[in-house]
């Protein structure tokens, strides 16, 4: 069995079903965050001044990126792997040779590559904002490929456990969308109290945005090291959970 | 070698309905099979173990001598299966679907592409390949899980009510394909409602009655062991208190009569007496078909 082709066929269903509907996949986060670089970051940041030496606009860019790569990433599994489930055509995968580390990569991959695409058209569109600063490519790198690989496994659990549409959003509105705001992507944590710096290190979003920051600027609030280290420690418990969610059928397996 | 060895298997779902009660059977290889049972009996519960859609919570299946507990992935590879329930993506396009399908089973996309052109063209179905499936009709929608089952060459094809709402012509069509395709060397086993079907397609049975084996055996010899055959009669006029004691009839109208017919009994000798009351025959046929019979005496004994 030739376990590539069968992955290659996965990522290559995804590719086809994001780019298809790429006014509901591609478009609205880039949309969304053009907003926040206008409002937060031009009419408001003008008068918010530097943070760490950087302009204010200049502060948001990473954050902003990886708010958009992780609402991708986590949105493009979770609504891709839920609606085969609900369509039944995830029987397609469950009748074939596929091994659930395929189908867990597969998908995985198809997330990430939403994930990185529109981080990418986000990053481009920054440039009309402010003057784009690479610190360190490599991190850069490391930090937008883990956690987008870290979300598309967390759209998959949502999607495993997933019995109808609104188990899908309920995720995302309650847990995400609160975490990301808080994770530091228009603030340094640095210039919070003692007690909310306390509560925020608690808040694995934190140490995503926080690194890769350190990526563009050369400063971050974490170590950086730390941070990917929570990062990876998350991956392989997510991913750790997904394997054997899979071999027992959870969700989808009678 | 037998492509389903199915032994003691149990099936108890989580809400407590234990579907299968310690399921035996096996189909040989090359055989085309029938599985007959009524809603709720555990032929879909059978079939989602095989193929790998659901758990079995006890005994042991192979496929083509593959334990599926020890390599379930290595026995899928030689099944093809047809559901019951449309569950293609509907938004895919028909060819999609079907070559999609194949690189699943690790056929590269150039040779995926060229079995979906054959499975397709072989369906008549060619002609919609890029169409979204949504577009298809009922007939053609079953048509392509078929094409989609077979594109990867399976060595079983498992089919669960393939011709559940498909008209007679198509119906036909379909049989006349699967006919082929057995005798090409795919082993088939399919579950059906139409009686008719299992009688015409299929060599050997297999009865499931409340998740166990009632019956299982060739078609011929099933058959042969029906006690009664009750056959509807035409005639040219019904004589009441006519004296016919050797049978067991009734007079339906005017014209029609129904008479029943055990094995040691022949249809001849009716017609004979029929003829000595001076009453014509004008034509005469089974009042159901033969396996019906059959089916409806083992659901209501």
């Amino acid at each position: 069995m030739n376990n590539s082709i069968a992955f290659y066929t996965i990522i290559r269903k995804e590719v086809v079903r994001f780019m298809r509907i790429w006014t509901q996949t591609l478009l609205p986060p880039v949309i969304t965050q053009s907003l926040y670089f206008i409002i937060f970051g031009a009419f408001i940041g003008s008068q918010v001044g530097d943070i760490r030496g950087v302009s204010y606009m200049a502060f948001i860019v990473p954050g902003l990126v990886m708010m958009a790569v992780i609402n991708s990433s986590f949105q493009n599994v979770v609504s891709s792997f839920f609606g085969s489930k609900f369509q039944r055509n995830f029987e397609e995968l469950l009748v074939s040779p596929t091994p659930n580390w395929v189908i867990i990569a597969g998908y995985c991959a198809g997330g990430v590559l939403r994930g990185l695409l529109v981080g990418i058209i986000v990053f481009a569109v920054s440039f009309f904002f402010t003057q784009p600063t690479i610190h360190n490519y490599f991190v850069i790198g490391l930090f937008i490929l883990l956690t987008s690989v870290l979300f598309s496994l967390g759209g998959l659990l949502n999607g495993i456990f997933a019995k109808k549409f609104d188990d899908i959003s309920i995720f995302t509105v309650f847990i995400l969308t609160p975490l990301t705001y808080f994770g530091g992507v228009f603030y340094s944590i640095q210039d919070l109290p003692e007690f909310w710096q306390g509560i925020s290190r608690f808040n694995p979003i934190l140490y995503m945005v926080d690194g890769f920051r350190f990526g563009f600027h050369g400063f971050s609030d974490v170590s950086i090291w730390m941070s990917a280290l929570v990062l990876i420690g998350f991956t392989f418990l997510f991913l750790g959970i997904s394997l054997f969610l899979m071999k027992k059928g959870v969700g989808l397996k009678s | 070698m037998n492509a389903i060895d199915v032994k003691e298997l149990e099936k108890t779902y989580s809400n407590g309905v234990h579907a299968l009660k310690g399921v035996d059977f096996s189909v040989k290889a090359g055989d085309f099979f029938g599985l007959l049972g009524a809603n709720g009996a555990g032929k879909t519960t059978m079939i989602s173990i095989l193929t790998g859609t659901a758990n079995k919570t006890g005994g042991m299946a192979k496929i083509f001598g593959i334990d599926i507990d020890k390599d379930h992935n290595k026995a899928k590879r030689m099944i093809g299966v047809v559901p019951q329930e449309f569950n293609f993506n509907i938004f895919e396009k028909v060819v999609d679907i079907v070559a999609t399908q194949a690189g699943y089973f690790g056929i590269p996309r150039k040779q995926a592409l060229e079995n979906a052109h054959d499975v397709l063209q072989a369906l008549d179905l060619w002609e919609k390949k890029d169409h979204p499936a949504m577009q298809l009709s009922g007939g053609m929608k079953r048509r392509l899980m078929i094409a989609r089952a077979l594109v990867h060459k399976p060595k079983l094809l498992i089919l669960d009510e393939p011709t559940a709402g498909v008209d007679v012509e198509l119906r036909h069509g379909m049989w006349k394909y699967l006919e082929d395709l057995n005798k090409n060397g795919t082993t088939i086993l399919l579950t059906s409602h139409y009686l008719e079907e299992i009688e015409a397609l299929c060599r050997t049975v297999a009865m499931i009655k409340k998740g166990e084996i009632v019956i299982h055996d060739s078609v011929k010899k099933v058959l042969r062991s029906i006690d009664e055959q009750t056959y509807v009669v035409n005639v040219d006029q019904v004589k009441k208190n006519c004296e016919m004691d050797a049978f067991q009839w009734n007079i339906v109208d005017d014209t029609t009569l129904e008479v029943q017919i055990t094995k040691h009994q022949t249809v001849n000798a009716f017609v004979k007496l029929l003829d000595e009351k001076g009453i014509t025959v004008q034509d005469m046929k089974p009042k159901s078909n033969r396996l019906e019979q059959l089916f409806l005496n083992v659901l209501n004994e």
